[in-house]
């Protein structure tokens, strides 16, 4: 089929799109020149060094890790008891509730950036990285609603059922079956979120006052051309570091969706 | 009549479960969402005291919003921008999701989908600066053009400008649009179609009568995801854009975090997002009109 054969052609030229950027940047991560431009000029892994020596980088990496870890747990469990209640009961104002949980999903990062920053400066809060944990928890927990409520929409109620008829408690029936049937939902989503805060930059921006994290410092980076080579260094290290935790989570996905016989509709969104 | 007091006291208990469940997370948005919006919404209402706000009602900051010229001009370059990336992006990722649903077998999508998220998932600001690399004066398409021969001087339209936010926005969320649209794909009947040509259509008008207006939820959610967050984009006009390319999200921060006036970014804030809205809902009324036209 000739048709095929462009879409086929089409698919592959665009993947080429996605991924350009991300081909350039062992390029010039592994180049021997502090110009980021072609021709490239040898090749070195000083950049590499430059990266791990560097003290205010390792920092800002720290401080990325404490904020991404606590967001991913705390999104993730605000996500369980959203998804929870969203796909086993009914009560008044479910519509509304859900839709101002989820809404940060639909509203562009700045405005949940300067609306937070204006109630905390109003409350005297002084801002770090806490003040950021919170605005990621507020972004994160709609993505986990997303990944969750597909965990717990194919739970087989029965199963639950089953349990409080042979005399397991509500507790303990949650723990030992619901939990352990949504639990590759629940890593999948940890995962997600994990990336998506370790990522976020326009919030810590913001909200992190002195403190520095991963994004701002490397945003930071850019006004001075000799750090460019290091930050290409950084990134490639970050693009294998992504590739491996979407990879796993991806796995769990697919491991959680075999588990409840559900149909792989793919994708995380 | 006992059964159906049992339901209502099982009806009334399920309904506090749930509300206890839901509880947590409902308070923390309500205190952290829905107050900070009600208070940016009400700071956009007050006077600018410098360093301070003074609690004096005035509509001064919407009508300096929307009488500067070169505010205007930015806003409405924040609108243009975010519609150009909509429609580019959802335009280009289309024949991509047909692809991926139409055309390969089942076990090969998830594989296509996880390629296609990939980038995405790897820091946005650096995939940003590396199209600052490629777009520049001497960057990577220049020197490519040139050493094919297509252009002996570096071409120039596209860096720093309107054009470059464009290209690298509709790269950054490109799996915004892959994935609505291909969800709504996957879910048609493949019968239909069948049955289109079947009836003497032909795949043209089987497509304009019967895919497309089973795709458009995919289609509408796509232009959704990515208009509303496009158009309060701070890094790529900051990086990529120039002087030209500045969007609404940079003035909002300008006025935030360095001139320290409250009320005039809050009443930025407001007015992006009441055109955001305003424009979202003409295009699901647009939409609902495209339906019943094609029904």
């Amino acid at each position: 089929m000739k048709g095929a054969r462009i879409f086929k052609a089409y698919a592959l030229a665009y993947l080429l799109f996605l991924y350009a950027p991300i081909l350039l940047l062992p390029l010039f991560a592994f180049n021997d020149g502090a110009i980021i431009a072609f021709p490239l000029k040898g090749f070195t892994t000083k950049w590499f060094d430059a990266m791990f020596g560097n003290a205010t980088l390792a920092l800002a990496v720290r401080n990325s890790l404490t904020i991404a870890v606590s967001s991913a747990v705390l999104a993730t469990c605000l996500g369980i008891f959203t998804a929870r209640a969203m796909t086993r009961y009914r009560f008044p104002g479910k519509a509304p509730i859900i839709g101002l949980i989820t809404l940060p999903m639909v509203l562009p990062e700045i405005i949940v950036a300067v609306s937070l920053i204006a109630v905390l400066l109003g409350l005297g809060v002084t801002l770090s990285i806490w003040t950021v944990i919170l605005g990621h928890v507020l972004i994160c927990t709609p993505y986990t609603v997303a990944i969750l409520n597909s965990a717990f929409a194919s739970l087989d109620r029965s199963l639950e059922e089953a349990a409080i008829d042979l005399g397991e408690s509500r507790i303990s029936t949650f723990r030992l079956i619901t939990l352990p049937l949504v639990a590759p939902g629940i890593i999948s989503s940890l995962l997600i979120t994990f990336t998506i805060s370790l990522d976020e930059f326009i919030i810590a921006y913001f909200l992190a006052g002195s403190a520095q994290t991963l994004p701002t410092y490397i945003f930071s980076q850019f006004r001075f051309p000799a750090q460019v080579p290091v930050i290409m260094a950084l990134g490639t290290v970050l693009v294998v570091l992504s590739i491996v935790l979407l990879s796993i989570a991806e796995y769990f996905r697919r491991r959680g969706l075999a588990k409840s016989g559900g149909k792989d509709t793919g994708g995380f969104i | 009549m006992d059964s159906g007091g049992a339901t209502t006291k099982l009806r009334r208990s399920e309904a506090s479960d749930g509300l206890t469940l839901i509880a947590t997370p409902a308070i923390y948005a309500a205190l952290l969402l829905a107050a900070p919006l009600g208070l940016l919404f009400i700071y956009s209402f007050l006077t600018d005291g410098y360093l301070t706000i003074i609690w004096d009602f005035t509509f001064q900051n919407y009508i300096d919003a929307w009488t500067d010229p070169q505010v205007r001009q930015l806003m409405l370059r924040s609108l243009w921008v975010a519609m150009s990336v909509t429609a580019a992006t959802v335009l280009l990722a289309f024949p991509v999701a047909y692809f991926v649903s139409f055309h390969l077998r089942p076990e090969r999508k998830s594989l296509w989908l996880f390629l296609i998220t990939i980038p995405f998932w790897t820091s946005y600001l650096i995939r940003v600066f590396l199209w600052k690399v490629i777009l520049d004066f001497g960057g990577v398409l220049n020197s490519f053009l040139m050493g094919i021969g297509l252009t002996s001087e570096p071409l120039t339209w596209f860096m720093n400008s309107p054009a470059a936010v464009v290209i690298t926005l509709a790269h950054a969320y490109a799996p915004f649009a892959i994935l609505p649209i291909f969800v709504a794909l996957e879910k048609i009947d493949r019968s239909l179609l069948e049955a289109g040509q079947d009836l003497g259509e032909s795949a043209l008008t089987t497509f304009w009568r019967v895919t497309l207006p089973l795709a458009m939820p995919g289609v509408v959610a796509a232009v959704l995801i990515v208009f509303i967050p496009t158009i309060g984009d701070y890094v790529t006009p900051q990086l990529v854009g120039g002087s030209e390319g500045r969007m609404v999200a940079n003035l909002i921060y300008l006025q935030y975090m360095r001139l320290d006036n409250y009320p005039a970014g809050s009443a930025l804030a407001v007015s992006a997002m009441l055109m955001v809205t305003a424009i979202s809902l003409l295009f699901i009324w647009m939409n609902r009109r495209f339906l019943r036209a094609t029904r």
